[in-house]
């Protein structure tokens, strides 16, 4: 077996100054919640222990994850990032192509077995495997096959986005093609699934996962849905810096009124900050440079199950669809009680006429 | 005067509804009344207000006064099934009433047809009448858990992953729905379901006080039950 390369060696070989890359692990460190101790812990890992081999794969997607990736938040983070997995396979950024490419994922399987972290982009359409149709073939095959041939082989799972996690936009009603997040897919392998959703998640948080898994040796720790609690325990809502104007009442009523110029907070445009678990309201997005909410749009919940499918993004209440209509709880909730207020008028009525009736009969 | 009066009295009063229940009963009915005005409030809040946010904190206040009123509700519902244990059997009929009964049900569809005006007379009850119970039964104690148990899991997402209200209900009642935005849907809709019962059931008890054979509001005052003519009590 060849010796193994560290992180901090790829790194250096690509011309990453030492000041750059302990500025990478400070702040990651401080994205994961950590002390600024661990930076040198997150440092040391790098500079010793071997590489982690990531096998990214990519389904139904629209490569907005690697996009997120690709554009970390530290300028020099994305060599590091691009460090950390084009040598091994991502048909997005790689530079190898054909036979060529499709030999990395075979040696990756072979050389780390059960070592290897599965990245997965995407997810299947498994409605084919019914229909006998062929969509997302990969090299001949269908991404299905190649997703559940290597997570066989893998260390854990990582769910890239809302893709992997949830479905999102393709798993929308009616979902035509069966589009299935990861961990349900029928037939994958038992090895941990980290659910790290959001369409995209922030670049920072994806590589702090990395970075994590590196230093610590194990998986972080992760919520009853599986995301890792240090960047999904808390809401969008917790920590907006428009809360105050929550708590005080002061809501944004239309667009590019008075309040939306003042910064009020979006509730009443829809926003889904209440209900969102994500970090964008803490390490935001672009380096920290904004946020959806900082500019002036409402969160619209892309890192929760199934947003798409909740009515207009623009709606603080949203839809019921088991009612067969498109309506929200007040629409319903106080329809049903028109009727039953009616039914009790027209009640009342009748019984006044009954016992008016009854009274001449005694 | 003294022939009416000796006919509405003619059957000794039964005590019903022990001081408890009562308590329970007007407390528990401000407690909704809290909860769905400052409910509706939080799913659509009202016009924002003017000046600066440190100066008000209106949403905070109405989100504070629906938690307060949340766990005297939970409190009082606690103590309710206590007193079910405790109290005498009047205080378990709507919280398990006897579905496994023929009887139950015949009395149950004697007491619909009395509301489709297709009976003479409502059947007498020192208790709640069968429908009564099966509708409270479902409508409101079902409802009342209901909003407990995903009211708790809304909350403990505020409270945090530590607190306790999180470990035992949003950890679960969170997933169990699909994502939080659905307990928020869920936990709106069922407040109409309340909404629904507390129409039905005031008009009910006013129509029944007037109506039936014997007393309604007054006994949820006094605990009382008296009988305004001498047919059979709890005929099956
Ligand atoms: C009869 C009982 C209750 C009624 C009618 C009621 C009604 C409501 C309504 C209509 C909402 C707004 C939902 C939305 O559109 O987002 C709400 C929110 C909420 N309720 Fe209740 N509720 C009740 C009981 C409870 C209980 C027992 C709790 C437990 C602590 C609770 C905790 C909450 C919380 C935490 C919220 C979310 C507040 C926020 O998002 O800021 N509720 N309730
Ligand atoms: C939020 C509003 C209310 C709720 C949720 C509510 C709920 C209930 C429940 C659960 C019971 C059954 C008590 C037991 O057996 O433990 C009951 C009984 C009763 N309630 Fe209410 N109530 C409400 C408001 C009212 C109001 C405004 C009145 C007065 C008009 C009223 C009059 C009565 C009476 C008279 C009974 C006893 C019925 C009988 O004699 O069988 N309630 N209520
Ligand atoms: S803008 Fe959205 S996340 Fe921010 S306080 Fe308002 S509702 Fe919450
Ligand atoms: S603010 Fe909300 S919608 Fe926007 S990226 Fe974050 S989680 Fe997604």
């Amino acid at each position: 077996m060849p010796v193994k390369e560290t992180f901090y060696d790829v790194m250096r070989r690509q011309g990453i100054t030492r000041r750059s890359f302990l500025k990478f692990c400070s702040l990651t460190a401080a994205a994961m919640g950590l002390s600024p101790a661990y930076a040198a812990k997150i440092a040391d890992a790098m500079e010793t222990k071997p590489r982690i081999p990531v096998l990214w794969l990519h389904g139904l997607e629209c490569t907005c994850c690697s996009e997120s990736f690709i554009r970390s938040g530290h300028p020099l983070a994305k060599d590091v990032i691009l460090s950390m997995i084009s040598l091994d396979y991502d048909d997005t950024i790689m530079a190898a192509a054909g036979h060529r490419a499709e030999a990395i994922v075979n040696e990756t399987i072979e050389k780390y077995d059960g070592q290897f972290i599965l990245a997965c982009e995407g997810n299947p359409g498994l409605e084919q495997e019914n229909t006998g149709g062929m969509s997302c073939i990969i090299a001949g095959r269908p991404y299905t096959e190649q997703l559940r041939e290597a997570a066989k082989h893998a260390k854990a799972i990582i769910s890239w986005g809302s893709c992997a996690s949830w479905g999102c936009v393709q798993a929308a009603a009616p979902n035509p093609t069966g589009a299935t997040p990861i961990h349900k897919v029928p037939g994958i392998a038992d090895v941990p699934i980290i659910k790290v959703p959001g369409c995209p998640p922030i670049s920072e948080v994806m590589t702090a996962v990395i970075t994590y898994i590196l230093t610590f040796e194990r998986l972080p720790s992760l919520d009853r849905q599986g995301r890792p609690k240090m960047f999904y325990s808390q809401r969008i809502h917790d920590k907006c810096y428009r809360r105050p104007h929550f708590d005080a009442g002061q809501f944004v009523e239309h667009w590019d009124d008075e309040g939306a110029r003042k910064g009020y907070c979006l509730y009443k445009m829809g926003c889904k900050g209440p209900t969102t678990y994500n970090a964008c309201s803490t390490i935001r997005w672009n380096g920290g440079l904004s946020f959806p909410i900082q500019s002036g749009h409402p969160c619209i919940g892309c890192s929760e199950d199934g947003f798409w499918d909740k009515g207009g993004f623009y709606n603080r209440l949203t839809n019921i669809h088991q009612f067969g209509i498109e309506a929200n709880a007040d629409e319903i909730g106080m329809g049903a009680a028109g009727i039953v207020g009616g039914a009790v008028a027209a009640h009342a009525a009748v019984s006044a006429l009954k016992r008016s009736q009854h009274k001449g009969d005694e | 005067m003294s022939a009416l009066s000796h006919k509405m009295h003619s059957e000794p009063a039964v005590y019903v509804y022990e001081a408890p229940v009562r308590i329970w009963h007007w407390i528990n009915a401000s407690a909704i009344l809290v909860l769905a005005v400052t409910g509706y409030f939080i799913g659509s809040p009202l016009p924002a207000q003017p000046g600066e946010a440190s100066d008000n904190f209106l949403m905070g206040y109405i989100r504070f006064a629906h938690f307060a009123a949340a766990y005297v509700f939970l409190i009082g519902f606690l103590g309710r099934i206590y007193w079910a244990f405790v109290g005498n059997h009047h205080a378990r009929e709507i919280l398990a009433p006897p579905l496994l009964k023929a009887s139950f049900w015949g009395g149950v569809w004697h007491e619909a047809k009395w509301y489709l005006f297709l009976a003479k007379e409502p059947r007498k009850y020192t208790g709640h009448n069968p429908l009564a119970a099966l509708v409270m039964h479902i409508m409101f104690v079902w409802a009342a858990i209901f909003m407990i148990v995903t009211g708790l899991a809304l909350y403990g997402e505020g409270e945090g992953f530590d607190s306790w209200q999180h470990a035992l209900f949003s950890s679960w009642i969170i997933p169990l729905f699909g994502q939080s935005q659905d307990v928020h849907t869920y936990h709106h809709l069922v407040m109409w379901v309340i909404i629904s019962f507390v129409i039905i059931h005031v008009y009910v008890a006013i129509r029944e006080d007037i109506m039936s054979r014997q007393s309604i509001v007054s006994s949820m005052i006094s605990g009382w039950r008296t009988f305004k003519d001498k047919g059979e009590v709890d005929k099956e």
